[in-house]
């Protein structure tokens, strides 16, 4: 395995500008170990070869011709499936956008290549993001690189798979439910959810408008705030984007790289912990927790009640939004069209089939429970009431951070569970989010990173901010990767065991 | 006793547009009936007193300037149709008028 | 197609039956980008030449309100009368149309922008009707969609449809009536007068070009029948997209006829939407409105609250320019125009045409002559309006003015008048290239007059015998001679000045 594709997003943009290596070379290498391990992983839908070397070529040509560039320039990065890209399919993994070829770019993928940044491909995800587990992509499972037999989380376990394996320095995920920080959890990598309205909504695919947002998915923390820098800030082509300008979240980084948490109070969520965590989780974040007291870290626990009824809203406030969002895959002006098998072709029948035959078994769950939930005479029951509990979520989260900077919990009740396991169990299934789920009820960002292994699987380590203040996820995140890796001799994917490369 | 019989799946999908086998009606009558119970739990702390929130981020009046754009170039908005005619989409027979 | 139904009388009818009506106008916006994007509002552009991302509905896309949309309601709720919301919000309708990108329609719900207004309506006799507007509220427009096989060119019989999306995401502002009731057998008459008054309105904000004929104005007329004015009110139907005033009148007038003929007959009238049929002047069932239709409405998430500030409001309301009928009355009395005569300028949409001649120095009279006379004639021939013939107010006025003066008479000044319009230049600079101007040359004119009165010396007998009658030959004979630019007064006195000497 070349050592090009285990250095971090931070060292090789070092290597970059120093001119150590080119982005051709940096960017082949990882094409060259996707192509030797995605056969068994299964992160990538699309490989984008050719646009990915001709955008390092450039890099590269730019460089040498003295041009001052973005210090992520040739750094090569994955996208998540359900980030539009132009003249790149984009299909959310779904079969009803097979083969579709979007006319412009999400203003994120606009931001990566004005970075100059190589897009290697796209990712595997759960059909249009609804999933904990990428089983629900139409276009098959991705596997976990430590286990391949197991879930890579989701639902963005192709984008958390390709940086596991080393397919990807970095990559885009999406979040809105727990669709980075979950798969983050299970394969031992970082991933942050931004505030809400801190990274641009346009041009991706949208579940639940009100919860989704992009973000990093990286292998340290550093890293993340690298790549979020480059993503985030104000656009006005989002009506939800904020206008304030964002943290110095790479500075907060570094500052929380030093193991310094002196004054910080750090709040433990009494509701997300405890019953219905798996034992070595538990014993995962106690542990971490001693290393933040060793550093200096205030540690209290505070209650936030209304968490309980989180996932419940959060399955009235999804289900009615996409509903509504998944409304124009028809048939009419992209994507696939079905004709009815029998009877009359027309518009409304047309539709009818498109849909039945191009939406996966969870995507056709949700939306017929999101119409459910709009229906005329259900409406203030089910949707109505799930907008109230959303202001209570607010409401303890703003309580909590009253008594502490930012809040932490075990980011997934259990480490990776073996593919098939749940998939008939849609309840069992949601409740892999529950911890991840408040922050997007609330907007509040989290982070997730490894913080050990139980029974040679990656446990995952939440940290909640209050809005607006990313940065201190980024430093209590950097602090707590330091003072672990201390204890492991290295990254926690070191541990993970080879890949045998197929090709 | 079931809050979602297979008749009222039925409606329901006919209202989101899509065909459903018989075999799904009746898998999915007993999946959406487990998943109602479980988050029906709404109802029993949302308030009267308790205002509802759409938005995470309390932001109002964002608006943009009246100036045009430049359109897609026609070419582009009919490239990915399943089929056009003339420069425009070309859809199946539509029965009902709205 | 089923049969005719059967239709009472219409003065029967209302005899019997006490029409309730409601209307709701929807009026697509001037501006230059669309309700929720960037992408133009060009009229009569290439098909799907006017879209973008947005207003495709393309997977990813995002609204983002419009500005001078927003204005453009707010000021249309103030010239209705309308309060302002302190909040509102875009709420999503939603239901599958091939027409509607996102088969969800970004509209208001139960938080309107503008809401409990009124609107006085004069008809025909100067009667003030006062009309209660009970909202009115910003949506988005939906695409076109044209049948394709069949007979008709209409929906049912077509094998297929084409859909254009340029119409797709043009701002609408929809106003809606509280129930009109108490106005008896002139429910038709008051419906026609409500939608032009509120057409007039649009066009006096400049907040569209209100053109009935583009589909800019469209009503949906809600009628039911009861048997008493202390009835409680009937079951209704509306009569979708009914696109003149006339058509407004006729919708209503011909469901007073069949509902009466339905009731008559002992049944209920089914609540349904209706359509209404320009070349028939009838109405045909449409969808029935039933439990099934279910528009699942919630907040629009891609947008955040609109809280128009107070200040933006008043801002906007000293803004407002006179209401039209106030200002149709002011200049009515200004100009001394009969109520016929006024009525006629204002159908024409000849008003400001008229305001801006008598500004450049012509009477009123003389104005309302040249506009709702030749003018008129050639718009009508051209089938063009007033407005778009290339002669300015301006110029109309220094026509007059030459009129006035004496250089011109009424025939020159119309030949000056054509050469304008066929792009010659100004009435000076036409008078003057094409030689046109009244001789006031004595010299010249009783030459011509003494050739005349030689030419028809029977008549010049005539004359001198103290019979004035064919005196008018002789003046036509001069006028003809000096190529109209004689000053036909002064011909007339010069002849009857030779005859005398005579």
């Amino acid at each position: 395995m070349s050592d090009l594709i285990r250095r971090s997003a931070a060292d090789l943009a070092t290597a970059l500008q120093s001119g150590e290596v080119s982005s051709v070379e940096v960017t082949q290498a990882h094409l060259d170990r996707i192509a030797a391990v995605d056969g068994l992983v299964h992160a990538f839908l699309h490989v984008c070869t050719d646009e990915a070397l001709a955008v390092a070529r450039d890099v590269d040509a730019r460089r040498s011709a003295g041009e001052e560039l973005h210090p992520l320039a040739g750094v090569p990065i994955a996208v998540k499936d359900v980030v539009v890209t132009k003249g790149i399919p984009s299909t959310a993994g779904s079969k009803i956008l097979q083969g579709w070829i979007p006319p412009y770019d999400a203003t994120l993928v606009e931001r990566l290549k004005a970075a100059g940044m190589p897009i290697l491909g796209k990712t595997n995800m759960d059909e249009f993001a609804m999933g904990s587990s990428t089983e629900h992509s139409a276009y098959g499972n991705t596997h976990n690189p430590w286990d391949l037999d197991r879930i890579p989380g989701g639902s963005g376990g192709g984008s958390a798979a390709a940086v596991a394996a080393f397919e990807a320095p970095l990559a885009i995920g999406t979040d809105t439910g727990g669709s980075i920080r979950q798969p983050a959890a299970v394969t031992g990598t970082v991933g942050t959810k931004p505030t809400y309205g801190g990274v641009s909504r346009y041009g991706l695919i949208a579940l639940a408008s009100s919860l989704d947002q992009a973000g990093p998915v990286s292998r340290t923390v550093l890293d993340a705030a690298l790549l979020h820098e480059v993503i985030g800030g104000h656009d006005p082509r989002d009506s939800t984007s904020l206008t304030d300008p964002l943290p110095d979240l790479v500075g907060a980084a570094r500052l929380g790289a030093t193991g310094d948490l002196t004054g910080v109070r750090i709040g433990v969520v009494h509701e997300l912990n405890g019953e219905g965590y798996q034992a070595g989780v538990r014993a995962r974040f106690e542990e971490a927790l001693d290393l933040l007291r060793g550093a200096g870290a205030e540690v209290v626990e505070v209650g936030c009640p209304h968490f309980v009824h989180a996932l419940a809203a959060y399955y009235l406030i999804l289900p009615s939004e996409a509903s509504s969002n998944l409304a124009r895959f028809d048939g009419m002006r992209y994507g696939l069209r079905v004709e009815p098998s029998d009877g009359p072709v027309t518009a409304e029948r047309v539709m009818g089939a498109t849909r039945g035959a191009g939406f996966g078994d969870e995507v056709k769950r949700r939306i017929i429970l999101g119409t459910y939930a709009l229906s005329a005479g259900y409406y203030d029951a089910y949707y109505g009431s799930a907008q109230k509990v959303r202001t209570l979520v607010q409401r303890d989260f703003a309580a909590a951070f009253d008594q502490a900077d930012v809040l932490v919990s075990p980011t997934a009740p259990t480490t990776a569970f073996r593919l098939g396991e749940k998939l008939d169990d849609p309840m069992a299934m949601y409740l892999n989010d529950v911890a991840t789920i408040p922050a997007n009820l609330a907007g509040v960002p989290g982070l997730s990173l490894p913080s050990g292994l139980d029974q040679g699987l990656p446990v995952g380590f939440q940290v909640l901010a209050p809005a607006r203040a990313d940065d201190r996820l980024y430093r209590v995140g950097a602090a707590l990767e330091m003072l672990l890796e201390q204890q492991w001799g290295g990254p926690l994917l070191a541990q993970a065991p080879e890949l045998e490369v197929t090709a | 006793m079931p809050t979602i019989s297979r008749e009222e799946v039925a409606r329901l999908a006919g209202l989101a547009r899509i065909d459903l086998t018989d075999s799904e009606l009746t898998r999915l009558a007993g999946e959406l009936d487990i998943i109602v119970q479980a988050v029906a739990t709404v109802s029993a702390v949302a308030t009267d007193d308790v205002p509802a929130t759409s938005h995470p981020m309390p932001l109002s009046n964002v608006l943009r300037e009246d100036a045009a754009s430049e359109p897609l170039p026609v070419l582009d908005a009919l490239a990915a149709a399943p089929a056009t005619e003339g420069g425009r989409f070309a859809v199946p027979q539509i029965l009902e008028e709205d | 197609m089923s049969t005719a139904p059967d239709l009472v009388d219409y003065d029967d009818a209302v005899a019997r039956y006490d029409p309730v009506i409601g209307i709701e106008v929807h009026v697509e916006l001037g501006t230059v980008s669309k309700m929720f994007d960037g992408a133009p509002t060009v009229f009569g552009a290439p098909p799907n030449t006017q879209v973008t991302p947005v207003s495709l509905g393309l997977p990813g896309s995002l609204p983002v309100v419009n500005r001078t949309a927003v204005e453009s309601a707010i000021l249309i709720g103030l010239a209705l009368n309308c309060q302002i919301a302190e909040v509102c919000r875009f709420a999503r309708k939603n239901y599958f149309y091939p027409d509607v990108p996102k088969n969800f329609q970004i509209s208001q719900y139960d938080e309107p922008i503008a809401f409990d207004g009124w609107v006085d309506v004069e008809l025909e006799d100067g009667t003030v009707l006062r009309v209660e507007i009970e909202r009115a509220h910003m949506e988005e427009d939906a695409g076109k969609n044209t049948h394709v096989g069949g007979a008709t060119g209409r929906i049912h019989g077509a094998e297929y449809s084409l859909v254009d999306y340029n119409r797709a995401g043009i701002p609408l502002v929809e106003i809606v009536t509280r129930p009109i009731a108490g106005v008896g057998e002139r429910a038709p008459e008051v419906a026609r007068a409500y939608v032009q008054t509120l057409r007039d309105i649009f066009r006096g904000l400049g907040v569209s070009e209100a053109r009935m004929e583009r589909g800019n104005v469209r009503a949906d007329v809600n009628l039911s029948l009861r048997p008493s004015p202390d009835a409680p009110l009937g079951t209704r139907t509306e009569t979708k997209n009914v696109n003149s005033f006339r058509s407004v009148e006729r919708a209503v007038r011909y469901e007073i006829c069949r509902q009466a003929a339905v009731l008559d007959a002992g049944v209920t009238v089914i609540q349904e939407t209706r359509h209404w049929h320009e070349d028939t002047g009838t109405t045909t069932s449409g969808r029935v409105k039933s439990d099934a239709e279910d528009y699942r409405y919630f907040p629009e998430p891609d947008l955040v609250p609109l809280a128009p500030s107070r200040e933006w409001v008043e801002e906007l309301r000293a803004r407002l320019p006179e209401m039209p009928v106030v200002r149709w009355h002011r200049l009515q009395t200004e100009w001394g125009y009969s109520d016929p005569e006024m009525r006629d300028v204002v159908n024409a949409g000849a008003v400001e045409l008229i305001e801006t001649t008598v500004a450049a120095g012509a009477t009123p009279a003389a104005a309302r002559k040249w506009w709702m006379g030749e003018l008129a004639r050639t718009a009508n021939t051209e089938g063009v309006d007033l407005g778009a013939l290339s002669v300015t107010p301006e110029q109309i006025g220094e026509l007059q003015r030459l009129v006035d003066s004496g250089r011109l008479n009424d025939q020159l000044a119309r030949q000056v008048l054509a050469g304008v319009l066929a792009g010659e230049g100004s009435p000076q600079e036409v008078a003057a290239a094409r030689g046109l101007g009244v001789v006031s040359d004595d010299g010249a004119l009783l030459a011509a007059v003494d050739e005349a009165l030689a030419a028809q010396p029977d008549v010049a007998a005539k004359v001198r015998a103290g019979n004035l009658g064919p005196v008018g030959s002789i003046i036509g004979a001069v006028m003809k001679a000096t190529r109209g630019q004689a000053d036909a007064g002064r011909v007339r006195e010069l002849v009857i000045e030779r005859i005398n000497q005579g």
